[in-house]
């Protein structure tokens, strides 16, 4: 049997491949990178490009493309963390400042300080409302 | 019969409301699948990033990224609030703002200062009416949670983090138990606490490509990323079900309703042709 190394290929918002390898390569931040099975374990961040995956059973590669993400490989074990947005320090920091000014704008006409009592009294009718609802149902039947 | 036409009415208008919740019932159903399978298949990655965490948090020695460092003084905290869109779906949001106004009020009372950071248009609306201060937020996420869209909002918190700003990141959302069970939960995110991550299976350290702190920086980040879209996951699946439930109600009330309405429909019909039928024979009684 092949010396083959278990790989898991995930993103946040979906499971992508997990399986058995002979060998991978990856696009890491500093160069492309193939690794065997009994690598040592390591970390490292993958900038967009295509993942080739040789899986044990098919002769042919498996290409996967990913928009970035962390590669990190334990001993019997490879895991990509792949991102499922293209990021980069210049894009996240434009997402932020557009969320950080949309919530300034939505505060400008209000009074500053938190009311907790209103909040509160607020919170309140609304659970009595629906505990009232839920106790009429009850007595009907 | 001056009241009949008027029930009658009455209950052509329920039964439209009836036809309403009914069909809100079946999208939520049908929505709630999808939305539970979502939440499902960001479970991988989740348990994955806290492994490599984990595994990071006690092999290197030598960078501690500030996310795992313990602060000795709390007076800011940071909180980000997991709401839905929409409304119509029974006690979820109320519940979960419930919890999340209580512990600020307490941190309120510890002398602690709290910024909030919305996610979903009930939370926001909810902590911009009542004064709270709303760093940032994100609303109109739709049914499909992209972690692109959320990418920004958490940043500002993460940023206020590393800049001193806040002490303390707690995320409060409601927790998909199963269908007919949610329940709201406050989380803390930051600082890391080495019970949260869990003790890894085995020790080695790694090597880094290209060097340590950057790779730990992103991978701090993407921990903390995959934390959050969870809890929004995890809510939409929430609110889904939680609508779902809501709307059966509605619609068996509705139901109830109309046949009540029926009843009384009934009764005054017959009434009324009791009293004609009665006037007819003391006319004919009068004639003849």
């Amino acid at each position: 049997m092949a010396n083959t190394v278990h790989i898991d290929v995930v993103s946040a918002e979906a499971s992508i491949f997990a399986g058995e390898a002979e060998f991978i390569v990856v696009p890491a931040s500093a160069g492309e990178v193939g690794i065997f099975p009994n690598h040592a374990p390591m970390v490292t961040s993958i900038k967009p490009g295509a993942l080739r995956i040789k899986t044990a059973d098919n002769a042919e590669e498996t290409l996967i493309f990913i928009s970035g993400g962390l590669l990190e490989v334990q001993p019997g074990l490879i895991t990509v963390l792949a991102d499922t947005a293209v990021r980069g320090h210049d894009l996240d920091e434009a997402k932020a400042i557009m969320a950080k000014e949309a919530a300034e704008e939505a505060m400008k006409n209000r009074n500053s300080d938190m009311d907790y009592a209103k909040a509160q009294a607020e919170l309140s009718e609304a659970v009595a409302q629906i505990q009232a609802i839920e106790r009429l149902r009850k007595t009907k039947h | 019969m001056a009241g009949s036409k008027e029930i009658r009415t009455k209950i052509k208008s329920v039964e439209n409301t009836r036809k309403i919740t009914k069909a809100m019932e079946m999208v939520a159903a049908s929505k709630m699948r999808k939305a539970q399978d979502r939440m499902r298949a960001s479970r991988p990655y989740a348990e994955k990033i806290r492994n490599v965490a984990a595994h990071l948090s006690f092999a290197n020695p030598e960078y501690k990224h500030p996310y795992l460092l313990k602060r000795d003084v709390v007076k800011n905290i940071g909180l980000i609030v997991v709401s839905s869109d929409k409304g119509l779906c029974g006690g979820l949001n109320t519940n979960m703002l419930r919890l999340s106004v209580n512990q600020m009020k307490n941190w309120e009372a510890e002398g602690k200062a709290i910024s909030v950071s919305a996610i979903g248009n009930k939370g926001f609306s909810f902590m911009n009416r009542v004064g709270a201060n709303v760093k940032s937020h994100i609303i109109g996420l739709g049914d499909v949670p992209h972690l692109e869209s959320l990418i920004g909002t958490i940043k500002v918190m993460l940023d206020a983090y590393e800049a001193g700003e806040i002490d303390q990141l707690y995320v409060c959302y409601t927790k998909f138990i199963n269908t007919m069970k949610q329940e709201p939960v406050m989380q803390q995110l930051l600082p890391l606490s080495g019970e949260q991550l869990g003790s890894p299976k085995g020790h080695w350290d790694y090597i880094y490509e290209p060097e340590a702190k950057p790779v730990v920086d992103q991978l701090m980040m993407r921990y903390i990323e995959s934390l959050v879209y969870n809890a929004v996951a995890e809510n939409m699946a929430s609110e889904q079900s939680s609508r779902m439930v809501a709307m059966k109600s509605a619609s068996d009330n509705a139901k109830e309703v109309i046949g009540d309405l029926k009843l009384v429909y009934n009764k005054a019909r017959q009434a009324a042709i009791t009293k004609e039928i009665s006037e007819i024979v003391g006319g004919a009684a009068a004639v003849s």
